[in-house]
């Protein structure tokens, strides 16, 4: 077994993604995730990687474009606002269906917001951010040691399907220090017939696009795209269930919101209150059937979210309508108590229901 | 090596390698010398992480009547490494006692560059290692000296003193600390440094009465743990 370090979750994502074979990074410092170009800054030259301050974070994230194109795995980090800048590079990246692994570690917002974790980026994250009919693999993680086990995992999904990968993070996980074992395995690579490396003058050179003029050709490229998409709701889908056998309230919460209401359900229990947890731990795909499943035997569901309620939306598609949805929230960086969310336990629980 | 002191040095300096635990450290030592009667001033140095910061603890050291000197912008979110002129009254005022919590690496060390001068001049001062064998960058003795060197460079102050602060917070096991107890020997014996003292999470302190220098250290409870 390897040995245990104690590590921020930035520290833990930039030291996983090294060992998950990344050898370039490209990026640019913000609060609260510079910790990642700082780890990488000191790690990568001694391991024969690259790691490269970008002038922006539009520069970035094409560097990423350009290493992704080659197949080697490649990274980016930022936060918020910077995730915002690269949206453009990463619309590209999903046209040309290149693997790579952007994490954001979300601060509030909008605009320059404040340094302070937040989940308002869910959206952005989950329904496109950059233009064009496109999904990011988005997985959020809710402690140190899943940033680091869900960073070795976005490489090898997003490679698998050939799409970009997001790490869903906020301030507090970036922040926060806990004991983490990182695996000592060596990463799975797949061949990858695609890659622009040379063609040894033995094959057909390919070619990185994300321009294609023939409106067929373009309907073409969307609609494999989107067969992709469909095989990774089928396969790719993760979540948690906690204590929701015989649950009569269902919270659905993810990342540091997520071990809050965690702390919350173990209250209410010890009060008697049947409630349970459910986890998304991919935002997209959306893990719609637990909550579908639920929603046949709960009085109703709370969303608990650091945002003004974004992943409410998808609570409320995949229970199809038929419970109450109810938000409990903090936003611009404030993080709910598990006391706010027992209270909103509590509220739904009271409800007369079935 | 085991240090030896009559009486604590008039100026107190904790550096190390990032997240090695300074913070928690300074503050306990700052209380610890106001208790046994001294004025005590603390300085919040840390340029470089705006997240976690002495001034978390402000409302324990004002109980205690500990004044603390940090940026006006500390804790405000405001991300802008700015330290204020009334940061020199640690350096000017001989009748105080002065601790000063440096920021992570040698990026952290930068700003002691100023008070430099001052400190080498009075020569009443401790600079003091923090490590904590179980930080990524620093699992060996040799890693530690290399990140020492850095600061060293950074700071132009020489180190005095090391503190052993290895945990793993909540999963700190008291053979980790016997471990960590060898490497901080190991790495007193690279660099001449004589150890000042082994941090330990209070309830671990009973079952390593044994090691020498041994400093309880309360640790802080967040809400969000995992209780399982």
């Amino acid at each position: 077994m390897a040995e245990k370090v104690l590590m921020k979750g930035n520290e833990a994502i930039a030291e996983a993604a090294i060992k998950a074979g990344c050898r370039f990074y490209f990026g640019y410092p913000i609060t609260p995730q510079t910790e990642i170009a700082a780890y990488m800054a000191k790690r990568m030259p001694k391991i024969g990687g690259t790691f490269l301050q970008a002038e922006s974070e539009v520069a970035a994230i094409n560097m990423v474009y350009g290493v992704a194109g080659t197949g080697y795995r490649v990274m980016t980090s930022s936060s918020s606002p910077g995730v915002s800048l690269k949206q453009e590079g990463i619309s590209y990246i999903a046209g040309a269906d290149l693997p790579c692994l952007i994490v954001n570690v979300q601060r509030g917002g909008p605009g320059l917001g404040g340094i302070q974790p937040s989940q308002s980026d869910y959206f952005q994250a989950t329904k496109g951010g950059g233009h064009g009919d496109y999904h990011l693999l988005v997985y959020a993680p809710a402690s140190v040691q899943e940033m680091a086990d869900l960073t070795s995992k976005a490489f090898e999904t997003a490679e698998k399907y050939r799409v970009p990968a997001m790490l869903l993070a906020d301030g507090t996980m970036g922040q926060m220090m806990e004991p983490v074992e990182l695996p000592e395995k060596e990463p799975v690579m797949i061949d990858k017939p695609w890659a622009v490396r040379g063609t040894n003058m033995q094959r057909k050179h390919n070619i990185i696009n994300s321009l294609f003029l023939n409106t067929e050709e373009l309907e073409k490229t969307n609609f494999e795209r989107f067969e992709r998409y469909h095989t990774i709701e089928e396969n790719e889908c993760l979540w948690e269930s906690y204590m929701m056998d015989d649950a009569e309230v269902c919270v659905v919460a993810f990342g540091i919101a997520a071990r809050v209401s965690k702390n919350a359900v173990v209250a209410a229990r010890k009060q008697g209150i049947k409630v349970g947890l459910i986890r998304p731990i991919t935002l997209w795909p959306f893990p719609k059937k637990p909550i579908a499943e639920a929603a046949e035997h709960v009085k109703g569901f709370i969303s608990v979210e650091l945002s003004m309620g974004q992943m409410i939306e998808d609570v409320k598609l995949a229970e199809n309508c038929k419970r109450p949805v109810a938000l409990c929230n903090r936003a611009g960086g404030m993080i709910p108590t598990p006391e706010q969310v027992l209270e909103s336990i509590c509220k739904m629980a009271e409800k007369e229901g079935n | 090596m085991r240090a030896e002191r009559n009486k604590p040095r008039r100026v107190a300096i904790f550096c190390g390698h990032y997240g090695s635990g300074k913070t928690n450290i300074a503050v306990n030592y700052a209380l610890y010398l106001k208790k046994c009667g001294n004025p005590v001033r603390i300085a919040d140095l840390d340029i470089v992480n705006p997240y976690f910061r002495t001034k978390d603890s402000m409302k324990e050291l004002e109980a205690a009547g500990i004044p603390l000197i940090s940026s006006n912008y500390a804790n405000s979110n405001v991300d802008l490494p700015a330290l204020p002129a009334e940061l020199y009254s640690l350096v000017q005022q001989k009748n105080t006692f002065a601790v000063f919590d440096v920021g992570g690496d040698d990026r952290g060390a930068y700003a002691l560059g100023r008070y430099r001068p001052y400190i080498l001049e009075e020569d009443d001062f401790e600079m003091i290692y923090v490590v904590n064998f179980c930080r990524p960058l620093t699992p060996t003795p040799e890693d530690a000296v290399e990140v020492m060197n850095e600061i060293t460079a950074a700071s132009g102050i020489p180190f005095t003193a090391i503190i052993n602060n290895t945990n793993l917070a909540h999963a700190t096991t008291p053979e980790l600390i016997r471990d960590s107890v060898r490497q901080t020997d190991k790495l007193s014996e690279l660099t001449g440094l004589p150890v000042l003292m082994t941090t330990v999470r209070e309830d671990l302190a009973p079952s390593l009465s044994d090691i020498p220098d041994l400093f309880p250290l309360a640790l802080q409870k967040q809400y969000f743990e995992i209780n399982e």
